[in-house]
């Protein structure tokens, strides 16, 4: 068993990297090598671009040549076409790298008669691979054979033959297709090509096109199955993965200061964990870009490069407006420390800005990048997308080990937790502010909502902003409530008078009591002496008694016996019990 | 000018030479159909004024890109002009005739009829 295991390993499948930026990521290293890969996909979708770069990229990057078998297009269109993205496919024709084949029937010219088959085609794309010895070869796009070339019966099996013959070759193929209806293509070639299918797809969302790229299929390999989004600019084809990214990048433990002395004491002393990802957000002038760009300055006093995208303000208006509050970014912008790029988020689609955010950062290779504020890329429901795209932003910037700063305007009627929720897993730290309005004024509160491995304050402290930079005060917390600004100031006077005013209170309660103690003392020693009196009195009494009984009794024994009777004997304890009562009334 | 002209009488009666070219790829067996069929076609239609020539493309293989060669056989017919192309073994005698302009469209159509 293990030894099966361990050939299976060793008998991955070969594969021809194609160097387009993400493909190869989510291909798991290219296309099969010697096989062919069909790439299908509505008109304007970038099928040409995509195999043709494939062949440049091959003959200039891997030195495998390539043959690029044309049925549309021209020799001379396909160079003009590509060479905008700077293919100079002439200069690679020149050197043999690459051999361009426009194949061109007409059909108004063609008549059929009995059986033919397409021996002329494979002649044809022989010669070109021997010629330059191409290792890929690109039929782009094939189907346009079934309306040029009577007999769909034929050419079906020609074109059968045709793939076996090209993976007999050795050669790593791309065949474009036109996507078909409820099929991958018109002519339905998926049943030919089968090792591995790549569908590309652009769509139109609320005025902004995305284009997405699928992988169907690939026999024999493990590849990533979602659809990533991708672009065509000046620089090629670019795909976005994000899954293959993966969660393994290493987290630091490194802490680095907010700019605010105070908010640096609510993440557990020390500020943001470098690499994380901070977003502040809050109502419409809650000081967001403030706080960005306290940051900013921060990271530039330690000398750090920052990268400031700003999607609302031109970077010389941000300044002015920072200069008003203490915060001066033009010095680090001179310096070269602090770099700004405005756009408006319209202006491209959400791949486009990754993409030149990614090249930007990949550039400048910045500490600290600001985002200000990630909202612009909301365009009605893309949430989702708007999420992948931070996702992926996000991703790519914890493998830098960059910190990221986002920050976030929410609409005032929300919920502030609740309206930015579909990017709270992205966050490590999480900034609220928000708008407390009490007597006539507007104040600002900041809480930490949530700080990923940190011990952070719980407590709402007021933000200002002061002509030296931010400020963070204590709130007033009492049994008014959360009060802010110049109410806190005056209840925070009602409190202290009201203090003083119960202070006194106690005071004269407890001076109150101790009299009525020494009062209460007072009448215990009285009520004692005149206890002490009675008693002295009535044992004065008892004892006379006492003496007159003992002097009676005697007289009556004394009387008996000089009677000899015995009546009176009884009668001696009576007077005894008198004096009992006496001392218990007593 | 002279597509006006073809309309009106079929090519054969103008007394001109004609020049065709067979393209294959070896000596297949469509190859040899397709040879076979087009001379008894010319010895019937075109006798002593015309020319086949015969293109082995795996001897020069250059030609299938110079000429848009695709379909193996191809029959060319360079003159008289215009160039016209039958893709095929040419074993449908009439579409031969029609693409070789040596009968008229509506005749064939009125014989299928």
């Amino acid at each position: 068993m293990s030894k099966e295991t361990g050939q299976s390993h060793r008998k991955v499948l070969p594969k021809s990297p194609t160097s387009i930026q993400g493909l190869d990521e989510i291909t798991g290293g290219g296309l099969p090598k010697g096989r062919p890969t069909l790439v299908c996909g509505g008109a304007g979708c970038g099928k040409t671009l995509l195999a043709m770069e494939f062949l440049v990229r091959g003959a200039t990057e891997y030195n495998e040549p390539g043959v690029f078998v044309s049925f549309e297009e021209t020799e001379e269109e396909l160079a003009a076409n590509v060479a905008s993205l700077g293919f100079d496919l002439d200069g690679l024709v020149e050197r043999k790298k690459l051999w361009l084949e426009h194949i061109h029937i007409e059909r108004s010219e063609i008549e059929q008669s009995g059986e033919y088959d397409l021996e002329g085609l494979f002649v044809r794309i022989h010669l070109a691979i021997e010629s330059i010895g191409a290792k890929r070869v690109v039929l782009d796009t094939m189907e346009s054979l079934f309306s040029e070339l009577p007999n769909p019966h034929i050419l079906r099996a020609e074109l059968h033959r045709l793939f076996r013959w090209l993976k007999k070759k050795g050669v790593t193929t791309i065949v474009t297709a036109e996507r078909g209806e409820g099929s991958l293509t018109r002519q339905g070639l998926e049943e030919y090509v089968s090792d591995c299918v790549i569908l590309l797809d652009h769509r139109v969302n609320d005025q902004s096109s995305i284009r997405r790229l699928r992988i169907v299929k690939y026999r024999g390999s493990t590849h990533g199955t979602n659809e990533y989004p991708f672009l065509i600019d000046e620089h090629g084809f670019s795909v976005l993965p994000v899954t293959s990214l993966g969660l393994n990048y290493y987290s630091s433990n490194e802490r680095i200061s907010t700019g605010i002395s105070r908010l640096d004491t609510m993440l557990s002393g020390k500020g943001y964990f470098r690499g994380s990802t901070v977003l502040v957000s809050g109502t419409a002038g809650t000081g967001k870009t403030s706080i960005a760009a306290q940051f900013a300055e921060a990271a530039c006093k330690r000398n750090e490069r920052v990268l400031y995208f700003t999607f609302e303000e031109s970077p010389n208006q941000l300044m002015r407006n920072m200069r008003s509050i203490g915060i001066d970014l033009e010095p680090w912008m001179k310096k070269g420390l602090l770099q700004f790029h405005a756009t408006r988020p319209t202006l491209f689609g959400l791949e486009t800005h990754l993409t030149t955010s990614i090249r930007l950062i990949n550039k400048c290779e910045p500490k600290v990048v600001i985002l200000d504020p990630i909202n612009g890329f909301m365009v009605g429901e893309n949430q989702a997308e708007v999420k992948a795209m931070l996702l992926r932003l996000v991703d790519f910037l914890k493998m830098k080990r960059v910190t990221a700063f986002f920050t976030s305007l929410t609409s005032a009627g929300d919920n502030l937790e609740i309206s930015d929720v579909y990017i709270s897993s992205l966050i490590d730290t999480w900034l609220l502010l928000r708008d407390i309005e009490i007597g006539g004024e507007r104040n600002r509160g900041l809480y930490v909502l949530k700080s990923r491995g940190m011990a952070h304050s719980n407590q709402i402290r007021e933000f200002r902003l002061t002509n030296h930079g931010i400020e963070l005060l204590d709130v007033y917390v009492g049994a008014e409530g959360v009060l802010t600004g110049s109410a806190r100031l005056s209840q925070e006077t009602k409190d202290n008078a009201e203090q003083l005013l119960r202070q006194q209170e106690i005071g004269s309660k407890q001076f109150g009591l101790e009299r009525k103690r020494e009062a209460m003392e007072a009448q215990i020693v009285v009520l004692r002496s005149e206890f002490e009196a009675e008693e002295s009195e009535a044992l004065k009494v008892i004892g006379i008694e006492k003496a007159r009984n003992d002097r009676f009794s005697q007289d009556k024994v004394k009387m008996a016996k000089s009677r000899r009777g015995d009546v009176f004997v009884k009668s001696t304890d009576k007077p005894k019990k008198r004096i009992r009562i006496q001392r218990h009334s007593l | 000018m002279k597509t006006g002209r073809r309309k009106e009488q079929p090519a054969k009666s103008r007394n001109d030479k004609w020049y065709l070219r067979l393209y294959v790829a070896g000596q297949t067996p469509k190859a040899v159909t397709a040879f076979n069929n087009l001379k008894v076609i010319c010895e019937e239609q075109l006798k002593g004024q015309y020319h086949i020539e015969v293109i082995d493309l795996l001897e020069t293989p250059r030609l299938a890109r110079d000429n848009q060669i695709l379909a193996i056989p191809t029959l060319v017919r360079i003159l008289p002009l215009p160039v016209r192309n039958i893709i095929g073994d040419l074993s449908n005698t009439e579409r031969v005739l029609v693409g070789l302009d040596l009968v008229e469209h509506g005749a064939l159509k009125l014989k299928e009829g």
